[in-house]
């Protein structure tokens, strides 16, 4: 499965599905939704977090959860 | 008397509540608490006009109405407690006009629950550069609200905005999506079950996680036990609830909101390739930290000397110009010298939440919690963790309250447990005035200070304390807790002079005001101490000219003999020789023992006390440091602050435990006295030791 731990800086994909009660909630509403656009902006050492642009929100997340959203690259 | 109404400022984090709010309330505004916690509550008057004020709140930033966080929690309780005295009349919605998609997901909601809803958008000012357009009547339209572009950088729409809380009755409060298209079949049967409720309502109740505490919830208590639905469905529902949102979002911006995506690669994209990079990233975050403490030590000596001086000067010239007796003595003696100890630490303060305002206001406090979160973890702690960490040189309060946004409560607790490690402003004091003692006034390098380094090295002693005691913590403690971690990344600003003014002078007056109200009680108390005792005291003259009438003595060495035997058969002297043997193996005499004892109140009463003592039956007034200089052990002949007392004082400072109001604070925070109590025995024990084995050592 390709999740967003996968995608390298620079890289696009669009989000495809994720177990709804492994992510929290405050992703969703921070536009992290199906079909929303994502990309990697900057990795900390080791991958871990990410820095990401979801829908037009700058965030970061841990790989672990990074690892939970399945995408599609574009 | 003028009508007031209550204006209630609702936003995402970083939006530009509090400059809104600065700039709608000036200097007229207080920060208090909510009430049983810990959450910063800021409130102030706004006059509009017509004899009509403005009662406003900043609340905390919040994403939505599913609070995640004790700070989230209490705009939710807000806006559902129609009895609170504080429940808004209007809600101003503040949104970032660089991230209004987002923004306007908490204003759906918010319009949802009925409360008439105006939707300022702020950083109006950027919009060119950006180039993004608003059409702000069609977007009145779709929202079915008044629309105000606002900047409050460049103070401009505040007038409309002001107008529109006038007219805050016209405004429509129909909801924008209506809930039961979310699960038609659900919301029925609560409508059923409940049918005087408001629906919307009664869903926020129901999906709020009710970790938080206990919560008034007053007529809807009894709704909270109606659970129909299992936790993870509720959950998707949620979710069709935020998509519900967006999918009519999306259609409103698509109408109302041009954004040319020509200039992508901005400022922005620039600065963060530096800022989080992995090797240049934390050069950067080290090398800032260094110029803060080389600043804080550097800069602030002219002021300080200053203000030394002249406390010194004002005694002095009370003591001359009042009548002599009781009165006199305690001013000059008990309280001038005491608040001289505080309002000298004034400069140094102010400097530090300058620079924490700064990072904060400047948008990178989020790129280090981005850096740091992968090492944080190692130790059981969290990228989050760093701020409270960092803030925690300022003040442990509001630190340990800035651990409100981590969501894991093991490293929430991890991080509530440490933080008092990180050298906060109150032990400056004690750091700055033994260092200026033992440590000799030196370059290094031809550019460092010695005595700037070395608070560099207690500054990182602090930071190294917390994060060993955080591995350890992570170690022996058994708490499961699920671990999940999301953070803006905000647009880098310049910080807005007039937020970071009013955050220093805010931050220090309740500092200064906090301190000096402690230093002063136990400044009384200490002198009428010092200045009274049993027995001998009162026959002091007498017994010394006898003791020493054998030895010629001239008037004045007589004098001082006398001052030195009343201090010791003075009360305090008595309780201080009690002391003594717990404290003699770390280098210290009883007097600094008492220092020691009534910081356990607060560490900034050390020099306070040490000035009382000191200064009580001395005739000529000192200044604290020189009088500490002057000051003789009587067993070895040797200054009484020398090289190994004072390491081992700066130890026992870095890791002693001396805060009643931390201790409060964390037991409110973590609501139990167990976790407080740990701390105050652990904390003083490791210090105890590394004290003693640091003079015992170097001695
Ligand atoms: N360019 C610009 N920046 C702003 C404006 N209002 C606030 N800011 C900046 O946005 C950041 C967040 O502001 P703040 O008031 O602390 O937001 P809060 O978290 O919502 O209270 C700060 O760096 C402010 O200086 C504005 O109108 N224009
Ligand atoms: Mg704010």
């Amino acid at each position: 499965m390709l999740t967003i731990a996968h995608l390298k800086r620079g890289q696009r994909a669009i989000i495809k599905s994720f177990e709804v009660e492994n992510v929290p909630l405050k992703l969703l509403e921070m536009g992290c939704l199906p079909g929303n656009e994502v990309m990697v902006v900057q990795q900390a050492p080791f991958r871990d977090p990410l820095y990401l642009n979801i829908n037009g929100s700058h965030l970061a997340i841990r790989k672990e959860t990074a690892a939970l959203i399945e995408i599609e690259l574009l | 008397m003028a009508r007031q109404i209550n204006v209630a400022l609702i936003g995402n984090p970083n939006t530009g509540k509090t400059s809104v709010f600065n700039r709608l309330t000036g200097l007229n505004q207080q920060v208090g608490n909510y009430p049983g916690i810990t959450v910063e509550k800021k409130q102030g008057v706004c006059k509009l006009d017509r004899g009509l004020k403005a009662h406003i709140i900043d609340l905390p930033g919040t994403y939505s109405l599913n609070a995640s966080s004790l700070d989230e929690n209490v705009v939710i309780e807000l806006l559902l407690n129609k009895n609170d005295k504080d429940f808004p009349d209007v809600a101003i919605v503040v949104a970032d006009v660089e991230n209004l998609k987002r923004n306007l997901l908490l204003f759906t909601q918010i319009k949802d629950l009925g409360i008439p809803a105006i939707l300022a958008i702020n950083m109006a000012d950027r919009m060119k550069r950006k180039a993004i357009s608003v059409d702000i009547a069609a977007l009145e339209e779709r929202l079915e609200t008044k629309v105000v572009l606002v900047s409050s950088r460049k103070n401009e729409g505040f007038d409309t905005l002001k107008e529109l809380v006038i007219n805050h009755t016209t405004l429509s409060t129909k909801p924008c999506v209506n809930a039961s298209v979310i699960a038609p079949e659900y919301f029925g049967r609560l409508k059923k079950a409940f049918p005087n409720q408001d629906l919307y309502k009664l869903w926020l109740v129901i999906t709020q996680d009710v970790n938080f505490g206990k919560l008034e919830r007053g007529e809807l208590n009894t709704i909270a036990t109606f659970q129909t639905e299992s936790k993870s469905n509720l959950k998707r529902l949620q979710q069709k609830e935020t998509i519900a949102r967006y999918q009519f979002i999306n259609g409103v911006l698509k109408e109302t909101l041009t954004i040319d995506t020509a200039n992508a690669k901005d400022f922005r994209s620039r600065l963060d390739r530096i800022l989080t990079h992995k090797v240049w990233g934390y050069a950067i975050f080290f090398g800032i930290l260094m110029l803060i403490f080389q600043v804080i030590f550097d800069w602030s000596s002219y002021p300080m000397d200053f203000i030394d001086s002249s406390f010194a000067s004002l005694s002095e010239w009370v003591k001359n110009t009042l009548p002599p007796g009781d009165f006199t003595n305690l001013l000059a003696e008990g309280i001038i010298s005491g608040l001289g100890g505080i309002i000298i630490f004034i400069p140094q303060i102010a400097f530090l939440f300058l620079f924490i305002a700064i990072l904060e206001e400047s948008g990178y406090m989020s790129r280090v919690v981005f850096l740091m979160d992968r090492i944080m973890r190692r130790f059981g702690l969290s990228g989050k963790s760093v701020v409270p960490l960092v803030s925690g040189t300022a003040c442990a309060i509001p630190a340990i309250m800035a651990t409100r946004n981590i969501e894991s409560w093991k490293e929430r607790l991890i991080t509530i447990l440490v933080t008092p490690f990180t050298t906060c402003s109150a032990r400056l004091p004690v750091y700055l005035i033994i260092i200026a003692l033992v440590i000799p006034e030196q370059r290094v390098l031809g550019i460092f200070s010695l005595q700037g380094l070395t608070l560099m090295f207690l500054y990182l002693l602090g930071f190294g304390a917390a994060i060993f005691s955080a591995w350890l913590l992570n170690k022996f403690l058994n708490i499961r807790s699920k671990t999940f971690f999301v953070v803006e990344m905000p647009n880098y600003k310049v910080p807005m002079f007039k937020n970071v003014a009013i955050t220093v002078i805010e931050k220090t007056k309740s500092f200064v005001l906090g301190a000096g109200k402690i230093i002063l009680a136990i400044s009384i108390i200490l002198w009428v101490l010092a200045s009274y005792g049993p027995g001998d005291f009162n026959n002091a003259s007498a017994i010394v000219m006898q003791e020493e009438s054998s030895n010629s003595l001239s008037e004045e060495e007589l004098e001082t003999k006398i001052a030195a035997f009343k201090l010791e058969k003075s009360y305090i002297g008595i309780m201080g020789k009690a002391i003594e043997p717990a404290v003699q193996p770390l280098g210290y005499d009883w007097k600094i023992g008492i220092a020691i004892v009534s910081s356990f109140a607060a560490r900034e009463v050390f020099v306070g006390t040490l000035a009382t003592i000191y200064s009580v039956g001395s005739e000529e007034e000192e200044t604290i440091k020189n009088r500490m200089a002057a000051e003789v052990n009587p067993v070895l002949g040797t200054p009484r602050f020398n090289f190994a007392s004072g390491v081992s004082l700066l130890l026992f400072y870095a890791f002693a435990m001396q805060c009643m109001s931390t201790l409060a604070v964390v037991k409110r925070e973590t609501n139990s006295w167990k976790w407080p109590m740990w701390q105050l025995i652990a904390m003083s024990a490791i210090a105890y030791v590394v004290a003693l084995g640091a003079y015992q050592f170097l001695k």
